[in-house]
């Protein structure tokens, strides 16, 4: 992984060392609390329902083991000993004290961490694929660019005042599991005729109240001009988004209003001054970005009997075959596995994770993995590199910490955002809903038979739960101070984007889980050998799942 | 605004900037509004101090930008210092037109803004009275390097490493 230079470490030391006395002078009364506020928000400060709330950037999702070592000891000294990951692989602290943040950041900074950029109307944490680098479809591996877009992007002086948050996605791989289509900018690894690797650039995706999958502006953009057409984009929106309405302020909304060709067209005009500058990638520091993120070095094994130790320890052993099947996944280099450690059990807010568990998670990355973590959108955690003889033993050690939920892909495995239980914004909660839909779906032959099945819940429109992109979505809505819940249907945040529809009139909570049951009846009734939900969903239409949930035709 | 910084130093501002609509000008260095300033500038004016313009970051500079830099001080002023506009606008004076003035920041920014205001091409900030500039001066060194390439650094990082 990336490792931090005497420039990284100064910067980082000075952005706390700024933040420090801009919290020293807010707390003396010399700065408003409209001045503090986007200061705090580009910090990762928010203050929510409950208390601030801080979130601490995880550049691409990647964390070696102290790193995780470190945001456990934070937690147990300056938070109440658990923390939780986000959909945009972050994470965040749910009760720190304001006037602490300045030492929070000190002692991330000391593990080369920051919260720069977290929040606010700045490019925020750009994230991808997490098995980027190990993923067998995979075109190139998107860290290196990601890298250098994060340095790109800290604190960028011309864009830390943006009309509204600006997030970047970077695929690599042919399956997309960056949904960088619902992106501010999604940028695509791809392969010219001529055999050489570029970016196929994408704008104005995104969830939110406006759900708009993003559209191509420029199919092959050679790499190292990567930086001045970022800036280039960025600019176009910097001067033009609207800056009056908050639910205008997007990107998506300018690309829309002028049309995807004319904001090409824009953006181009304005490439044309800036490309060849100095902002010009060369291939010294492309190859210096390649080289934090080369392969660790694997141990060769007997693949054949490998696969026969695991396949007579599957045999004896349910749960474990279960956890193989749902939870490990086959990467590029033989004999090893990627694993997906679940932060879904039921009963825990997905995503939460305690101090204790990240010690052990640590451990398991330096005992399995080559000492790296890496957060997942879909709020679980992944050792990228284990062997695959050591898997049993892995499986055993994480199992007892809690952390072995064998329901990736699953219902169980959903996407859920704090909600009504944390966030000031929520209309309903979110995390009670998750918790009932995995107590009813506990019986895990029925949930592995639902096979792939994504469920997200957002707690508002706002729509950090990604339900527009759920196979089945759900959203809190207030019905005359009453939290009621809208379901949609047929989302998809891979390769064939697409937005969910509303199924109609929105459910009670006691309704919830029920009409989900039915959901699922209809489709195990009606697929076809092998068919998941959402192909069933793509086949048979939403009026058959309408009509078993309303119990009418409409 | 009574106060300004410039080049690192608090100063006097003995500039006074003119609303739009204003058609009288009153003696002395003046800020005019632009749609003034291109008046001014074909008319070539007998006046008694110095003539500079403002714009808003919303205005269209690719038309007047020819016209725009051969003012002595060009004011970008911020209606909100969340409003960033400013920011594009004074790197593209710079880098694109070749502007080589004085160029004032005014109205609504903060003193937490300096730093990235200075690396967009400021060289001179208007504060009103009840600000100590000299302290707020200091957010102008929060940080000693940075990645990017902007109006006071021509050379990333990556190539310094
Ligand atoms: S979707 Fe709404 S309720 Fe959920 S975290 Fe985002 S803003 Fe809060």
């Amino acid at each position: 992984m990336y490792r931090y230079d005497q420039y990284d470490h100064k910067l980082v030391d000075e952005r706390v060392a700024q933040y420090r006395d801009q919290t020293q002078r807010y707390l003396a009364g010399e700065i408003s609390e409209e001045a503090f506020l986007p200061l705090r928000l580009q910090n990762g400060l928010y203050v929510q329902r409950l208390a601030p709330m801080l979130r601490i950037a995880v550049p691409y999702g990647l964390m070696s083991s102290q790193q995780v070592r470190k945001i456990a000891e934070i937690s147990r000294v300056y938070d109440k000993g658990y923390v939780h990951f986000t959909t945009r692989q972050n994470i965040q602290l749910n009760w720190p004290k304001l006037e602490e943040v300045p030492d929070i950041l000190a002692e991330l900074a000391s593990l080369e961490m920051h919260a720069i950029q977290t929040s606010g109307n700045c490019i925020r944490n750009t994230t991808t694929d997490q098995f980027a680098g190990v993923a067998p479809d995979e075109i190139e591996d998107p860290r290196p660019w990601c890298e250098i877009i994060r340095q790109w992007s800290t604190l960028h002086p011309e864009f830390a005042f943006l009309p509204r948050k600006f997030k970047i996605a970077v695929c690599g791989s042919e399956e997309d599991r960056a949904a960088f289509l619902l992106h501010d900018i999604g940028l695509q690894l791809v392969e010219n005729s001529e055999g050489d690797i570029g970016f196929h650039v994408f704008v104005g995706g995104g969830l939110g109240r406006t759900p708009v999958i993003a559209s191509s502006i420029r199919e092959f953009l050679p790499k190292q001009h990567l930086l001045s057409y970022l800036d280039a984009i960025l600019r176009v929106y910097n001067r033009y988004g609207n800056r009056d309405n908050k639910y205008k302020a997007r990107i998506k909304i300018l690309v829309k209003a002028w049309t995807p060709e004319v904001f090409a067209e824009r953006v181009e005009a304005e490439w044309a001054h800036l490309k060849d500058g100095p902002a010009t990638l060369d291939g010294t520091e492309i190859e210096r970005m390649k080289s934090f993120f080369t392969a660790p070095q694997y141990l060769s094994f007997d693949a054949g009997e490998t696969a026969a130790d695991l396949q007579s320890l599957a045999k004896d052993n349910r749960a474990f075959s279960r956890w193989l099947d749902r939870n490990v996944r086959s990467q590029k280099q033989p004999g090893y596995s990627s694993v997906t450690l679940s932060l879904k059990p039921a009963g825990v807010a997905p995503g939460d994770v305690t101090d204790v568990q990240l010690e052990t998670i640590a451990d398991l990355a330096d005992r399995f993995s080559f000492g790296e973590i890496r957060s997942t959108h879909n709020q679980n955690l992944v050792l990228a590199d284990v062997a695959q003889p050591e898997l049993f033993d892995l499986w055993q050690l994480a199992k007892s910490a809690g952390l072995a939920t064998p329901s990736i892909g699953t219902i169980n495995d959903m996407i859920c955002c704090p909600g009504g239980d944390y966030c000031s914004l929520a209309n309903a909660k979110s995390i009670p809903v998750a918790e009932a839909i995995q107590r009813k779906f506990d019986d895990l032959d029925y949930v592995y038979d639902l096979g792939d099945l994504e469920l997200n819940i957002s707690g508002c429109m706002n729509a950090c739960g990604h339900h527009h992109i759920g196979h089945i979505g759900i959203l809190g809505v207030d019905k005359k101070g009453e939290e009621w819940y809208q379901i949609q249907l047929g989302g998809s945040a891979n390769s064939n984007a697409a937005l969910g529809k509303v199924l109609g009139p929105s459910l009670s909570r006691q309704a919830v889980t029920d009409g989900i049951e039915k959901l699922l009846d209809v489709y195990v009734e009606n697929r076809l050998e092998q068919e998941s939900f959402l192909s069933t969903y793509q086949r048979i239409g939403i009026e058959k799942f309408k009509q078993r949930v309303y119990g009418t035709a409409s | 605004m009574a106060q300004l910084l410039k080049q690192g130093q608090v100063t006097v501002n003995n500039w006074q900037t003119l609303d739009t609509g204003t058609t009288e000008l009153p003696s002395g260095n003046l800020l005019v509004p632009v749609e003034l300033w291109q008046q001014l500038s074909l008319g070539a004016e007998q006046h008694s101090g110095e003539i500079g313009l403002w714009l808003d970051g919303s205005e269209e500079i690719e038309q007047l930008a020819d016209l725009l830099i051969k003012a002595p001080v060009i004011g970008i002023r911020f209606s909100k210092f969340a409003d960033g506009r400013g920011f594009s606008m004074a790197r593209l004076l710079r880098e694109r037109y070749g502007y080589q003035g004085e160029l004032r920041a005014t109205g609504d920014f903060i003193r937490d803004q300096l730093y990235f205001l200075q690396r967009c091409g400021f060289t001179s900030y208007e504060f009103d009275d009840s600000v100590d500039v000299a302290e707020a001066s200091k957010s102008l060194n929060d940080f000693t390097d940075a990645y990017q390439v902007a109006v006071d650094q021509q050379v990333p990082l990556f190539k310094r490493r």
